[in-house]
């Protein structure tokens, strides 16, 4: 399963390629872009509709609140940026013009994590998590592969209020199929196991399942879970995670505060406890280089899962 | 139809009305901002009472027209506007602010006729254009409007949205400015002064209209002009008092955000008893 880096595919374009085939179908549907567009992938839609296309001009605060605003006399507003300038820049724009008033307003940011890359800490976002699920009426998502980015638009095209969908520039391998289920609130296991689980989003469900093998040959069988929507939570599946496994590896290109797996930990710690490793940037910030580079530097890779696992396990009560 | 040779002594004596009752809201909570909302009176009867197309018994009604009040603290004037063309029972000034009312501290949906919450400053003129942008779109004769505070226009995002309304040629857009020359700490040309105001909103590209906020019907014409213009929004710069109408009020910043307590009550009343007529 992706092995091929050939195959390998951007969240960002699957969200891109989306918009266009919801756009053409309903009118309503209008995209405001902090002038990256070509990054996020929206210019997909300005090309093919360009009358309701809104590039505002690098002025994040007012594509937040000119979309809210739209969004109040019947059309469903997409704003797309970077996710730094996007959650950080116009967070009081995302807290009372978007939650707050209920508006429904679709948040879709590409370029967070430290996969970014070359770009350094400035355009690697990893926070946007912590800020966006501490806000009443938001949903946020973070989809695995191509395939699920396009579900995930569909989605939350269909229905009313903000969400905040995280998309990767960095191309990630398909996991998924067409058929499969996408149910917003509802993870997706991708392996079963029962010695622990490995609960991750976005990129980091690639290199758990790495790490599923390269645990299987130590005996070690790992559970893998695509937790795709951080808010709202699939609790359900943690705690029966923890009652089945006993043991639990959260991991995301994200900080460690206030993440997947902080949310992870508020469940373990209020539904059923047991050892918790969290595989997340340690309340460091990112810098230039390649993806691998930064993941193996940042100790995001399946060897650190690994590591994790084998924590999470040896804390395990006899 | 809007009555443009309206009779200035009845409208005097609702301006005198809406002051007391804002003053007496503000008193019964204990809290809440007097100064900005005295200020703007004149502005919410000229857009109530002549120039929004608006429904009270049908506070959604599809065409009507949208002020976004975008200095959310000037909800006692907003709610007591409100209350006073049949949006909801004047009763419910008395809660204002107290747990369990509809009437939050600073303006909210859950009041009827309010557009959007606010209360954060530097909203309100960016949601303002997109609802301007989606009647264009639709092709809807509705106008939008927002009222901003000066201190409020201190905020960068107002400039952001005073960039994309010219942009869009948002001529169904009009801003209006309650330039009551004070603000939270003291007077704004001290903070940070905001002249030359009219050169800035013209050089952005907006049609500026300045005018005495307190006299109808400089406001009313100014609205006449933000109709007749084409392609371009209008801002109206409306020179007002902070805390006009009481005496020991007015021009002090420390009537931003403070309750009258009995007494003061008592003779802020009595002064405006004066002017109008005695309930």
């Amino acid at each position: 399963m992706g092995e091929n880096m050939n195959d390998w595919v951007a969240t960002r374009d699957g969200f891109g390629q989306e918009l266009v085939k919801i756009g053409k179908e309903n009118e309503k549907i209008v995209v405001f872009s902090g002038d990256l567009e070509d990054a996020t992938r929206a210019e997909y839609f300005k090309k093919e509709i360009p009358e309701r296309f809104f590039n505002l001009g690098i002025a994040e605060q007012d594509v937040v609140g000119t979309a809210a605003g739209m969004s109040l006399v019947g059309y469903v507003a997409f704003a797309s940026s970077f996710a730094v300038f996007m959650t950080n820049r116009a967070y009081d724009m995302i807290r009372l013009d978007l939650c707050y008033n209920d508006c429904n307003v679709k948040i879709v940011c590409s370029h967070a994590g430290v996969t970014v890359g070359e770009d350094g800490a400035s355009a690697q976002c990893l926070e946007d998590f912590a800020i966006m699920r501490v806000l009443p009426n938001i949903k946020v998502i973070c989809p695995v592969d191509t395939i699920e980015a396009a579900k995930a638009t569909r989605w939350m095209a269909s229905v009313h209020g903000p969400v905040y969908m995280r998309t990767s520039r960095a191309p990630l391998p398909i996991l998924t199929k067409a058929e499969d289920d996408f149910v917003v609130g509802k993870a997706n296991c991708l392996r079963p196991g029962h010695d622990v689980t490995l609960i991750a989003c976005g990129l980091m469900v690639y290199e758990s399942l790495q790490a599923a093998e390269i645990l299987k040959k130590e005996g070690i069988d790992a559970r893998v879970i695509n937790m795709h929507t951080i808010k709202p939570l699939d609790e359900k599946t943690i705690v029966a995670a923890a009652k089945e496994t006993g043991a639990i590896v959260s991991a995301e290109e994200h900080q460690m505060y206030g993440g997947l797996g902080s949310a992870v930990a508020e469940v373990l710690a209020q539904k059923h406890p047991v050892p918790l490793e969290m595989v997340a940037v340690k309340d460091q910030f990112g810098q230039s280089g390649t993806p691998q580079e930064l993941l193996k530097f940042y100790h995001l890779k399946d060897v650190d899962i690994v590591e994790a696992a084998r924590r999470a396990i040896k804390r395990k009560s006899k | 139809m809007p009555v443009r040779n309206a009779d200035l002594k009845a409208l005097h004596e609702q301006a005198v009305l809406f002051r007391r009752e804002i003053l007496e809201t503000v008193h019964l909570a204990g809290s809440g901002h007097p100064g900005g909302s005295l200020s703007a009176v004149e502005i919410m009867i000229a857009l109530y009472g002549y120039q929004l197309n608006h429904r009270p018994q049908e506070p959604l009604w599809p065409d009507r027209d949208r002020l976004i009040v975008s200095k959310g603290h000037c909800s006692p004037v907003t709610y007591v506007t409100l209350a006073n063309y049949g949006y909801f029972p004047k009763a419910e000034l008395k809660g204002f602010r107290k747990f369990g009312s509809i009437l939050q501290g600073h303006v909210h949906v859950k009041v009827p006729g309010v557009e959007f919450n606010t209360g954060s400053l530097g909203h309100g003129l960016s949601v303002a254009c997109g609802i301007a942008l989606g009647a264009k779109m639709s092709k809807k004769s509705f106008n939008a409007y927002c009222l901003l505070g000066d201190g409020e226009i201190q905020e960068g995002s107002v400039w952001e949205a005073a960039m994309t309304a010219p942009h869009y040629h948002l001529d169904n857009l009009c801003a209006i400015v309650d330039y009551n020359k004070v603000q939270e700490n003291g007077p704004v040309n001290e903070i940070k002064n905001l002249e030359p105001l009219a050169d800035k909103w013209k050089c952005f590209g907006w049609q500026v209209i300045e005018v005495d906020g307190h006299q109808l019907p400089a406001l009313l014409k100014a609205f006449d002009e933000f109709a007749a213009i084409d392609g371009k929004p209008t801002v109206i710069i409306a020179h007002t008092i902070k805390g006009k109408g009481v005496s020991f009020m007015e021009g002090k910043a420390g009537w931003h955000g403070k309750a009258p307590n009995a007494e003061q009550l008592k003779v802020a009343l009595a002064e405006l008893a004066v002017l109008g007529k005695d309930k």
